[in-house]
């Protein structure tokens, strides 16, 4: 393989804290005291592909589906090892459904790699943190026809493409795809590194990549988002200090566990 | 066929229970159809477990097979579900929230250019369908709607109680070979390592789970010892992992593993979201915790306010003690 | 919850370093009944004490600010919490090493160890620093960090042990109720999601929340949540193998508004550099809300480029350091940068302890105890962080904003003593502004008001008049030779000063006389029409303010003072009104301007816009009159803050300009000139060795030492009287001074001139401190020309030995010595014309 063309898809999502508030229209998170992050499984896709490209000589692109604001996750990513910046505008203030941001992401990659030639490997999250769809990195290998793998936990380059490895409750899997191939991947892939503050500083000069897009909406409609009724739960207090360990044993006999 | 097409599959996750709760489902929107189940498996375990199955509500097995066939494979998978939908002309597919379920849902939904709801909780039958279905790993509900001719569904884990829905009976069992093109065997199992055969974070009856307030990688010692008299399992936060204490493969939470313990005994763990979602579906919760309005103590059904490194050597103390009279 | 305090003596809403100090100190005052809430958990309920960086660097120009510093420091030591890990302030422009130079003087004042470094000695202390960037450094071995939430912790178990204090945490207050009283409201409960207090006092030290408690009950407490970036960056080896939390000084990098901070192997890194980010109250996440704390908002990136960039210079391994935790901080700002303390002048009994700094907190505590407990605080003179320093105008968040937003980069900037605003001016003006426009003035802000500090259209003067230029920038800032060239003109013709910014209240009634002589020192029970100037105390026989009342008529005085008290003075006048309707207290400051006429025609020269007659006979000194000027009704009042002779004359503020022009018509024949604040301020009443609040008047010192006792003391019984008394019976260790420098050149060679901002130490001729037998130190409280005899004059209280005119000593300005000597001392400190014969022509 000569020079290692990694692409990464990622989305901006917001960090909540342990109360996650709805706007009133019931449509969306109300972020407005939230930070934004992207999924952890892509945070740790970017590191799988930053090292792929470290170990192989190789370039990694971020792409992204969102509103302008998703800049911030762009360069997160480039300040993290990240060579080259693309953002499909979004300016709708809502998500698109996995259909169109499949539709989305395969066009502007097709785009992309007729300018510069194909990607050895994409790269995307299991699922995203917010949504939740699982579906995203699926649809769009297909739309591209590449084979994908979801749910890794290891992945390493060889001749002619990528053997990936999925942890399962009864041990682990191994899949050996010819590149070029796409895989979902899991966090716990890598521990991923932060930004140091000359790639925070290096990430400003890159530019962003903006592609406009007017891919077809899917099917699925989000009639409304809520947080589920909470059950109002009296915690029992066992106790305040070491003493409690006494109320715990009894707890444990109880149900059975000593 | 005027049924629901289910895929079972008894190798991923903890599976006689998930696979009842999914037949549950299965079952339920069977008869909001008037139609049957079908199960859709490439399991070979499927006479073993096919009574199980036809308790929860399976009324037919589609066992499929391809002889370049001989693990998992989503694509293939996949393109064989899509092979028996357009023979059997099913009203939804549907499957587990299990990375298999997802990912083989997704896939046929990506064939068929259909939506696919992830994570569902319930699912109406109407015109448009409708589902409710899980965000944050269950902090969120989010109703959505389908314009589709075929649905496509995974259930979120724990999402229902399994009901046996008749009595278990004989099963008929369709074979079909399914045709595969080489893409859809790209992604086929090379090698599988097995692991010992023995309890997992997921399996366990109870896990020791510790967080930041654990303090360091040693800290982690004194829940192992705990997790040892109790046998069961340690799992930690995904702040602990961040600082490279433990393993991700211990990591409870959202995107680690979600479990459902008869008693998860949280540690130190302040409880934020992506944590709470991976261990909520334990049947109790005991927390130990110094701040008595940490989340995790919230929502705890026990508590005790202290530092864990006070209480849970001395709780090890206590059962050893009671051990030994 | 069955353990719920539904009664308490006091409760103090807020666990951070604030409310935790407080109740600590309270309780070993001997508050019993104490109740601490928080609507989050203990430790750290997520206010900006959890995310404080805690560390403190004591030097500072403001005498109350150290106060409340070095005994917060004090406190900390004593509990075992500080570390004493030294700092260093790095300069990179001249401009920040004159800065410097001035801290040097402030650290001799306060007597804490500092020195001036070389960079290659600022290298030596900090190994990784980039020396080349740097001009030198300023270094304090006693600065500390501290660990504020232990001893939050330990402070409020000190009560809880004592058995004073109950504490509620992830306890939400949803209301402070208060009843009517005969002037206004008082506290009667505090009300919890889980149940009501009832409760005498209740104090607000809620950091940036502390606006929307207020409001519960009615109250103001001005100050915006505003932004505070900082980042962890690391690990890096040379912090790592040192194996401590702090083994390098703090370093902080003044002209970039940055610090650096080891933390065991990783650095802090902290700005105030950024653009101003505020917030409102409304904004800040709950604690479920909150992905971190409320307190430590998201991290907005792109503010911090900039910092990233200089800190990288002044430390290259910087940029190799991960960034694993990063926030964009709350904390509190105020309209004016300082903390918003005491008594609420809304609310009866509801206090406010806000926007105090971690190395404030526990010095605030003690001060805020000693004031709930005896009615004024011991520890310093809260004059510049009295919550009641505010006037309506700047209460509101239009003001806050718009002062935080000017002062959020000055956090490190340096600041003039004179400096003046920028925002919200001309908000609040007298009625001849238009007048005073056109003849050029230039304005200062005084209590908000527009006052001119001098007119360019006086320039002409300069050539009539000999006055001293400074060559030095920082000493020419803010000022204008003009002033001493009006100062001249006016003593040689007669001046027209607006002070439209005296604030004037009015109390009437039939209890007006009682109420008065009870509020003052001096006897108020004297003939209508004539003005007493007298000393206003607290309980400790300190100074609380001076002023003039007028007895306008039998039961009606006007009680006339300066504009940067007048919002204090009216707290203080309001809360001790009596409980019957037999006194009521008006505020008339917007009904009525005034006007000054000064100079040795004055008199001629008014005598032409009214009948009446001006003449010492008819019109002694320290009388008032209603007369009319061209026919408009003034009321006329023979004094001199300048002194010369001449009027304050006030009249409606609907005849304001109509008076303004009648004098002005009649001064052409008197060469009048417009004369400015910095003539009536400081050069006039500096001559007359007269003093101001806040400078020479502060609750440490007493009239006599102020020079302010009169012969007798009335019979009355007036607020203080008790220490009044014993003031002037026992030997006094201190005196009021005037002095003058006997050389103002420096060793450069030109002529420099101190400020007179508190800051500037009176020194031995060997160069030592000087301290009275109460510990109280010798500085300059006010600086000035005294243009009249060609003197530079400070004013400053001395050891009772020193008091002798003629003495030698020293002054430190900008970290140089002066030559000065005593000159007066005594109740007379007149340097020029001491018989005030001028006055009384």
């Amino acid at each position: 393989m000569g020079v290692m063309r990694i692409l990464v898809c990622v989305k901006r999502v917001p960090a909540p804290g342990a109360r996650i508030i709805i706007t009133e229209d019931e449509q969306n998170i109300d972020s407005g005291h939230l930070g934004f992050t992207m999924s952890p499984h892509e945070e740790c896709a970017i590191e799988a592909a930053t090292q792929l490209s470290e170990q192989h000589g190789g370039e990694v692109t971020i792409l992204t589906a969102g509103s302008s604001a998703s800049e911030e996750q762009l360069r997160y990513a480039a300040s993290v090892g990240a060579s080259s910046l693309v953002l499909i505008e979004n300016s709708s203030g809502n998500d698109w459904d996995p259909q169109r941001t499949a539709r989305a992401l395969s066009t502007a990659v097709r785009a992309l790699e007729n300018e510069s030639g194909n990607y050895d490997l994409l790269l995307f999250g299991n699922e995203a943190a917010d949504t939740g769809g699982y579906q995203t990195g699926i649809r769009t290998a297909h739309l591209l026809g590449r084979p994908i793998v979801n749910a890794i936990n290891g992945i390493e380059a060889e001749e002619g493409g990528f053997v990936a490895r999925r942890e399962t409750l009864s041990g682990v899997e191994v899949y050996r795809v010819t590149g070029p191939a796409a895989f979902g991947v899991k966090e716990g892939i890598n521990l991923p590194r932060y930004p140091t503050m000359k790639g925070r500083l290096a990430s400003k000069k890159l530019s962003v990549r903006v592609i406009e897009d007017h891919s077809e909406p899917g099917e699925q409609y989000r009639l409304r988002l809520f947080r589920p009724a909470e059950v109002a739960k009296e915690t029992v207090i066992l106790g305040t200090d070491s003493n409690a360990a006494g109320a715990v044993v009894d707890l444990l006999e109880e149900m059975g566990l000593v | 066929m005027s049924g629901i097409l289910v895929l079972v599959d008894s190798c991923e996750a903890d599976a006689t229970e998930t696979i009842n709760e999914l037949l549950t489902h299965g079952r339920n929107l069977a008869n909001q159809v008037n139609g049957t189940l079908e199960a859709v498996t490439f399991d070979p375990r499927y006479t073993d477990l096919a009574a199980g199955w036809s308790e929860h509500g399976v009324d037919l097995i589609r066992y499929l097979t391809n002889s370049s066939l001989q693990d998992y494979g989503p694509q293939a998978w996949a393109q064989g579900i899509v092979q028996i939908t357009s023979l059997v002309e099913p009203v939804a597919v549907i499957a587990c929230g299990s990375d298999r379920g997802h990912e083989v849902m997704a896939n046929v939904a990506a064939i068929l250019d259909a939506p696919f709801v992830a994570n569902c909780l319930s699912v109406m039958v109407g015109e448009p369908w409708q589902a409710s279905r899980v965000q944050w790993g269950g902090s969120l509900i989010e109703e959505v709607s389908v314009k589709t001719a075929l649905p496509i569904v995974s259930f979120a884990l724990h999402s229902c109680e399994a009901k046996l829905s008749k009595s278990s009976e004989p099963l008929e069992i369709v074979f079909h070979e399914i045709e595969l093109d080489s893409e859809a065997i790209k992604t086929v199992v090379t090698e599988r390592t097995e692991k010992p055969a023995g309890q997992s974070l997921e399996t366990s009856a109870v896990v020791v789970s510790g967080g930041r307030g654990v303090g360091s990688a040693d800290g982690f010692d004194v829940l192992e010892t705990l997790a040892g008299l109790l046998n069961g399992k340690v799992g930690c936060s995904r702040a602990v992992t961040n600082n490279g204490w433990r393993s991700h493969t211990d990591q409870v939470g959202q995107t680690g593993k979600r479990i459902a313990p008869d008693l998860y005994i949280a540690c130190g763990i302040s409880g934020a979201i992506q944590h709470w979602v991976g261990a909520m579906a334990s049947k109790t919760i005991l927390a130990i915790n110094t701040d008595p309005e940490a989340n995790m103590v919230k929502k705890a059904d026990y508590a005790v306010i202290a530092n864990l490194h006070d209480v849970i050597p001395a709780v090890s103390h206590e059962i050893v003690r009671r051990n030994d009279r | 919850m069955s353990n719920f305090p539904t009664t308490a003596r006091c409760v103090v809403i807020g666990a951070g370093i604030v409310g935790n100090c407080l109740v600590g100190h309270l309780s070993d005052m001997g508050w019993d009944d104490i109740v601490l809430i928080d609507k989050g958990p203990l430790p750290n309920p997520g206010g900006s004490t959890g995310h404080a960086s805690n560390f403190i660097f004591p030097v500072d120009h403001s005498k109350e600010i150290v106060d409340l510093t070095l005994e917060s420091q004090r406190q900390y030591g004593a509990l075992g919490m500080q570390n004493t890990c030294g700092g260093v302030e790095v300069a990179r422009s001249e401009e920040r090493m004159e800065e410097f130079r001035r801290r040097m003087t402030s650290a001799k004042c306060w007597g804490i160890e500092s020195s001036l470094m070389t960079p290659a000695e600022v290298k030596e202390l900090v190994p990784f620093i980039n020396e080349e960037v740097i001009l030198g450094g300023f270094y304090t071995p006693s600065v500390s960090a501290v660990d504020s939430l232990e001893t939050g912790t330990q402070m409020r178990k000190r009560a809880q042990e004592a058995g004073h204090l109950k504490v509620l945490t992830n306890t939400e207050v949803l209301d402070i109720e208060t009843i009517e009283t005969s002037h206004g409201k008082a506290i009667s409960a505090v009300v919890t999601e889980d149940g009501t207090i009832s409760c005498e006092t209740v104090v607000i030290a809620s950091g940036v929340w502390s606006p929307k408690l207020a409001a519960m009950a009615g109250a103001t407490i001005p100050l915006t949540p505003a932004v505070h970036q900082m980042a962890d960056v690391g690990p890096f080896d040379v912090l790592v193998e040192t194996n401590q939390e702090l083994a390098y000084p703090i370093v902080r990098d003044m002209d970039t508004f940055c610090y650096e901070r080891q933390s065991s192997g990783s650095m802090e890194v902290g700005s105030y550099g950024h653009r101003p980010i505020l917030h409102r109250v409304d904004d800040i996440p709950s604690n479920d809300e909150a992905a971190l704390s409320p307190t430590e908002m998201p991290f907005t990136p792109d503010d911090f480029d900039q910092q990233m960039e200089e800190a990288i210079e002044l430390m290259d391994f910087l940029g190799d350091g991960e960034i694993k935790y990063a926030i964009n901080g709350l904390l509190s700002l105020t309209p004016d940068a300082n903390p918003v303390l005491g008594p609420t002048i809304e609310v009866e009994n509801l206090w406010a302890a806000a926007a105090v700094w971690v190395k404030e907190g526990p010095g605030v505590g003690k001060l805020l105890a000693e004031w709930m407990t005896y009615g004024y605080p011991e520890l310093t003179d809260p004059h510049g962080t009295d919550v009641s320093r505010f006037y309506p105008q700047q209460r509101n968040v239009n003001h806050i904003e718009a002062r935080a937003d000017e002062h959020f980069n000055k956090t490190y900037g340096i600041v003039h003593p004179r400096e003046q605003w920028n925002s919200r001016r001309n908000i609040t003006v007298g009625p001849v502004k238009s007048r005073t426009d056109d003849l050029g003035a230039f304005y200062f802000e005084a209590g908000g008001w527009e006052r001119p500090h001098w007119y360019q259209s006086n320039s002409d003067l300069l050539a009539n008049y000999d006055v001293p230029q400074r060559t030095h920038e920082w000493d020419a800032r803010w000022w204008s030779p003009l002033s001493d060239a009006e100062h001249l003109h006016m003593r040689e013709n007669a001046g027209l000063v607006d002070l439209s910014a005296f604030q004037i209240f009015e109390a009437s009634g039939i209890g007006a006389l009682e109420y008065v002589e009870k509020m003052v020192v001096n006897k108020c029970d004297v003939p209508v029409g004539k003005s007493i100037y007298t000393p206003v105390l607290n309980e400790s026989g300190g100074f609380r303010s001076d002023l003039t009342i007028v007895r306008l008529q039998e039961n009606l005085f006007r009680i006339i003072t300066g504009a940067f008290d007048g919002a204090r003075d009216e707290y203080w006048f309001r809360s001790h009104l009596p409980a019957d309707a037999s006194v009521n207290l008006e505020n008339k400051t917007n009904a009525i301007c005034t006007f000054g006429v000064w100079g040795p025609k004055a008199v001629a020269l008014l005598s032409r816009v009214t009948e009446s007659k001006l003449d010492q006979d008819n019109f002694p000194y320290g009388t008032s009159q209603s007369l009319l000027v061209e026919g408009l009704p003034v009321d006329m009042l023979r004094i001199s803050y300048v002194g010369d002779a001449g009027f304050e004359i006030y009249t409606g503020t609907q005849h304001g300009l109509a008076l303004w022009d009648a004098l002005w018509e009649a001064g052409k024949d008197y060469n009048l000139r417009p004369i400015g604040a910095a003539v009536y301020g400081t050069s006039g009443r500096l001559e007359k060795g007269y003093r101001l609040m806040g400078s020479e008047l502060e609750n440490e010192y007493n009239p006599v030492e102020a020079g302010l006792d009169r012969n007798k003391v009335k019979a009355a019984d007036f607020i203080g009287k008790t220490a009044y008394v014993k003031a002037r019976a026992v030997k006094q260790v201190a005196q009021l001074c005037a002095l003058t420098m006997d050389s103002n050149k420096c060793s450069a060679g030109y002529e420099r001139f101190p400020t007179g901002s508190g800051n500037e130490p009176i020194l031995t001729l060997d160069g030592d401190r000087i301290l009275d037998d109460k510990g109280r130190i010798s500085r300059v409280t006010t600086a000035g020309s005294a243009p009249s005899i060609g003197k530079y004059v400070l004013l400053a209280y001395l050891p009772i030995d020193k008091c002798i005119p003629g003495t030698a000593l020293q002054v430190l300005y900008q970290n140089e010595l002066y030559p000065i000597t005593v000159a007066t001392t005594g109740r007379n400190l007149s340097l020029y014309d001491s018989e005030d014969a001028r006055m009384r022509c």
